[in-house]
């Protein structure tokens, strides 16, 4: 057998894709027929509910579950924080109570006595004075470079205060600002658990989860047994966002439970625990003073930055700090704020939302302030260089183009608070771009390929909501020229062969990676056995329309399942893998995408409403249009919602979380997004690229294009997004008061 | 959720036979949109839940002798927005689509609407309704809270979309109970009102007493309508509402009724700014200055000053709704 060469078919070459495919698994979702974690109810299952914590700082005193193990119906009470324990931050779990209904359980759970010795809390984390003067930050790292170098005599710090200095005074406009972006929840529609069993001393995990073939030995390592014993599944998740990477100490917990009742139990957070502890984006506000020359284009930034991922302090990283548009003088400094809020975890394209948000403001500002249209500054940047990004400069400048075109800027601009009001309602426009990685992630695919034609894959991977399962069947179908029903994808079990965490936007080049190859590698194999047959060379064959044919004779062919048939008694089984960071030709990283807005403002009850918002994103090769789009639907719409409406609002007396439910958690809804329109830009120089992932980067820029869109409806700044009626009025006012 | 005990009336005076004399003890059953939840948290924990939507007599929507409406208390949002009758009342209709959402309007009925238990979040997360006799909202996060009337340990806003307008309509509620024998109609703007102490509920009835029906008058020219400032196009709470029926002749103002929902611990009826139009053709500059009289009666927390700007745009674009005249916002 000739060795086999990786690639993709080209454009023209390409039967399936490029085809915009459903969802393979979308009907069973509508009909209810998918079954996730939450539905998994094996027989005899036991209900856990636990007792979070009510304060957000606090000493446990003392534990009472007498009365929780009395409840009728309550089979088991766990305690996991014992007393004397510091709790620093509300909703962290106390106890567990198992029971044989939900019911049953939340009434054990109210009979839980615990005492609290109730300490200071802080979590004003907007409020950089108050956390100094409460003891409560700390450096986060930061950079300085400039053009000009510091002589060997000179204090480097002081050297880089008088440059920036200079920079600054020399400056045709100098922007001052402040941004923010407050802290959000991944508040995963699922919440976060697992319904666990044990079966001949093995534990069966159904988890809600984004990394399949990585938690069994999550669960293994904390239950002292060995990864062999566990076996994870998940065929359906309801949402992680980059929340769900272990099993988490509640998954643990329903295993020792179940090890101790001897009985399943399915032990799914509450929605309120859902959004205090199981994951948050952290928060970030920054003042920022930059220069530009008389084309607008900025030749020093120099900004201070700060905010929360929590009680461990940390926040937004200076390393992307300013984001995307990077002069070649700049200051950046960040400082870490320890508030009374779980820790963060990974959001979405950690750091970039926030980055962008509290970047490409200023430079909306920089127009504002030259009177300029926006667009231009943007595009004098990028036209100078002064690009620090996985994407090249000439690929936004193109995307620009077709994002202005969609979005009608030119015809619709005005210069900022210049708009036409119609009654009190002012329009605006706004852009901002971004940037990601998206490289392939560790991924095997083992193929069955069955003397009857049957085809089946299996892979450890999942599927996020965003088409992982389709992709992985139209690779195989695109390989074997058959139709994507024709093949059977078997994801979301441990058993499977290893496929890595779906984080970054690594799923999409891993699972086509491990796809691609072992199917290139099982056609060679029926290749072979059918050159026999069609007394032709291996290598004249092609495999299209169910049919294996010697190029350029098409009617010298087989079937599919003739030349299966040659493989005797048994499957031909074919594994093959790919490793993350191999070069590869199918495969690579990089992306880049700009995002434009249309917004319209009520300057009365300072209610915004977006009108229209355009994405334009490029992701090396496109295998399925239709969920590609979709993923950047989703992103512009999880973008509308920190734009506009999401927030985690802390009590500032009591330090709770006090709107972690839906009915106070402010979510947009189909009335709220507008007209979205995306468009993929994906030509030969970019599809030549193969599969990247193109998870995170669309989520970056909505942000910081609605904020910029806001101001040029306003002709004023809503510092700190979300955008909602009381901070723009308060702006309004302020400026008001100002002039 | 606490174990407890269900019961399923058949008739009204079966209701009575089922309610405990005991505050708490029972809580009636309707749509259960906002019952259902609150027992889940624990916020409410009866012995006895009564379920009422079984009785015939609670889900008619009938005119009345006088050419007035008389509406049951299990009628479903979604049936009132489907009635004819219900039509000639615009405010009320207004009200009930800006609940924006189907799930909500299928389920929920008029008197769960009106009877629905505030949305403060101090009350939802277990501090009880005065949450702390008002110090929680007062010191707190009160972005949301009262700027109307909160001089009291009541700090949480009245969370009925539909009051304001039925206040300002005339709507009044025919209350059965305590005894098997009484029978009462109540004007629904007596019917609210702002607790001073813990355990007192936000609404006068006693328990064993409950809502049958709301009874609205005739209908009247129609000039009458309600403005809700929202911050989403979902079932999101308004920040700022307000209804306004209006009497006119001869393009003036003779009658106004002013009521603002979603400010104050109960729904909060504007003299004052009935009071400004009284006289006066509906302009924008009249309606702006029904809005500005209403607001001379704020009193806000030092969190949300924001929101006496929305209850003066409410104000003033439910007047120039009413009137049939653009608002000129959203």
């Amino acid at each position: 057998m000739a060795e086999v060469k990786y690639s993709w078919p080209s454009r023209d070459d390409s039967r399936v894709i490029g085809q915009s495919v459903d969802r393979l698994d979308g009907l069973a979702k509508a009909t209810g027929a998918a079954k996730y974690t939450y539905d998994i109810n094996p027989k005899n299952l036991l209900i856990a509910k636990a007792l979070g914590c009510p304060h957000a700082h606090c000493r446990i005193k003392s534990i009472d579950t007498s009365a929780a193990e009395k409840t009728r119906g309550v089979v088991h009470v766990e305690i996991l924080k014992e007393a004397g324990s510091e709790i620093e931050f509300q909703g962290e779990l106390i106890a567990v109570v198992a029971a044989e209904s939900e019911g049953a359980a939340i009434e054990g759970r109210a009979a839980l006595k615990v005492q609290y010795d109730v300490l200071d809390t802080f979590t004003s984390d907007e409020d950089l004075a108050a956390a100094e003067q409460a003891g409560r930050t700390s450096k986060a790292g930061g950079k300085a470079q400039t053009e000009r170098e510091p002589g060997d005599d000179d204090d480097e710090d002081e050297f880089i205060e008088k440059e920036i200095d200079r920079l600054l005074k020399e400056s045709a406009h100098v922007v001052e600002g402040y941004y923010g972006v407050d802290a959000i929840t991944h508040c995963c529609l699922e919440p976060h658990g697992s319904t666990v069993e044990w079966k001949d001393g093995k534990l069966e995990a159904w988890l809600s989860t984004q990394n399949v073939s990585g938690t069994d030995d999550g669960f293994a390592r904390d239950l002292e047994l060995t990864a062999d014993d566990v076996n994870v599944y998940c065929e359906y998740i309801g949402g992680g966002f980059g929340s769900k990477f272990a099993p988490d100490y509640w998954g643990i917990s329903a295993a020792r439970i179940a090890r101790a009742t001897g009985r399943p139990v399915k032990f799914m957070l509450d929605r309120d625990q859902e959004l205090k502890i199981a994951g948050n984006r952290p928060s970030g506000y920054i003042k920022v003073r930059i220069g530009a020359d008389e084309n607008g284009v900025v030749k020093v930034w120099d900004s201070v930055h700060w905010g929360t991922a929590g009680f461990t302090g940390g926040g937004v990283s200076h390393t992307v700090i300013p984001y995307v548009l990077v002069p070649k003088n700049y200051r950046r400094n960040a400082t870490a704020i320890k508030t009374n809020n779980s820790q963060a975890r990974a959001w979405r394209a950690p750091n970039h939302p926030q980055a962008c948000a509290m970047s490409q403001t200023a430079f909306d500002d920089l127009a504002a302030k030259m009177g300029k249209d926006s667009y231009d500054v943007f595009l004098a940047n990028l036209k100078a260089g002064n690009v620090d990004s996985q994407q090249q400069p000439a690929v936004y400048i193109a995307e620009m183009e077709i994002g202005a075109k969609l979005i009608d800027w030119k015809a619709k601009w005005h210069p900022h608070g210049k708009g036409q009001p119609r009654g009190s309602i002012v329009d605006g426009l706004g852009m901002a771009l971004h940037t990601w990685g998206g490289v392939a992630n560790d991924s095997t695919c083992q193929l069955k390929i069955y003397p009857d034609g049957g085809v089946e894959s299996f892979c450890g991977t999942q599927d996020l909501g965003t088409g992982t399962r389709t992709v992985c069947a139209m690779v195989l179908a695109e390989t074997f020229g058959l139709k994507v029903n024709q093949v059977k994808v078997n994801i979301g079990s441990s058993k499977f062969p290893n496929s890595g965490a779906s984080g970054g936007s690594t799923t999409v080049g891993a699972v086509t990676e491990s796809h691609r190859r072992a199917s290139q590698d099982a056609l060679a194999k029926i290749f072979d056995l059918a050159s026999q047959e069609l007394q032709a060379d291996a290598g004249s064959l092609e495999a299209v329309d169910g049919m294996i044919r010697v190029k350029g004779s098409p009617n010298q062919a087989i079937t599919w399942k003739k030349a299966c048939a040659r493989l005797g008694m048994k499957p031909l089984e074919v594994s093959a893998s790919h490793k993350r960071g191999d070069a590869s030709p199918l495969s690579s990283s990089g992306v880049g995408g700009i995002q434009m807005a249309h917004v319209e403002v009520d300057k009365e009850t300072g209610v915004v409403k977006i009108k229209k918002f355009v994405a334009v994103q490029d992701q090396g090769l496109v295998i399925n249009p239709k969920t590609c789009k979709s993923q950047i639907y989703g992103a512009v719409i999880m973008g509308i919602a920190f734009a506009l409406h999401e927030q985690r609002i802390n009590d500032p007396q009591t330090g709770a979380f006090i709107n972690a439910e839906l009915a106070d958690y402010k979510l947009p809804r189909l009335g709220d997004v507008g007209e979205i329109v995306v468009e993929l830009y994906e030509p030969e120089d970019q599809r030549s690229r193969g599969v990247i992932g193109n998870g995170e980067p669309p989520v970056i820029s909505p942000g910081a294009a609605i904020s910029n869109a806001v101001c040029n409806a306003l002709g004023v700044r809503v510092p700190v997004l979300p955008l909602t009626p009381q901070r723009v009025l308060e702006a309004i006012t302020k400026q008001a008061s100002r002039a | 959720m606490k174990a407890f005990e269900y019961a399923e009336a058949r008739t009204e005076a079966g209701v009575l036979e089922l309610l405990s004399a005991e505050p708490g003890k029972t809580e009636l059953l309707a749509g259960g949109t906002d019952l259902i939840g609150l027992m889940k948290k624990m916020i409410v924990t009866p012995d006895r839940v009564v379920n009422i939507m079984e009785i015939p007599s609670l889900k008619v929507i009938e005119p009345t002798a006088e050419g007035g409406l008389v509406i049951g208390a299990a009628v479903t949002l979604d049936d009132l927005l489907e009635n004819d009758y219900v039509r000639e009342y615009p405010a009320l209709v207004q009200a009930i689509r800006g609940i924006n959402s189907m799930q909500l309007q299928a389920q929920g009925t008029l008197g769960g609407e009106v009877c629905q238990r505030p949305r403060c979040w101090f009350f939802r997360n277990g501090h009880g309704l005065l949450a702390e006799n008002g110090t929680l909202a007062a010191e707190g996060d009160s972005r949301y809270h009262a700027v109307f009337g909160n001089q009291g340990p009541a700090k949480f806003v009245s969370s009925s979309r539909t009051a304001p307008a039925l206040i300002a309509l005339g709507a009044h509620l025919r209350v059965l109970g305590p005894a098997a024998e009484d029978e009462s109609f109540l004007p629904l703007s007596e019917f609210y009102r702002a607790p001073r102490q813990a355990g007192q509920r936000e609404h006068v009835l006693e328990p064993r007493q409950w809502v049958t029906h709301i009874v609205l008058p005739p209908p009247g020219d129609q000039h009458n309508a309600t403005y809700e400032v929202r911050d989403s196009e979902g079932p999101a709470f308004p920040l700022a509402a307000a209804a306004a029926r209006l009497e006119l002749a001869g393009g003036v103002v003779r009658q106004a009724q002013i009521v603002l929902g979603q400010v104050a611990p109960t729904p909060w009826v504007s003299q004052v700014a009935a009071d400004v139009l009284r006289g006066l053709p509906v302009t924008p500059a009249t309606a702006e200055a029904a809005g500005q009289a209403a607001i001379s009666e704020a009193t806000p927390l030092p969190g949300n000053q924001y929101k006496v700007q929305l209850a003066k745009v409410a104000v003033k674009r439910a007047v120039l709704l009413a009137a049939g005249l653009e608002t000129g916002g959203f």
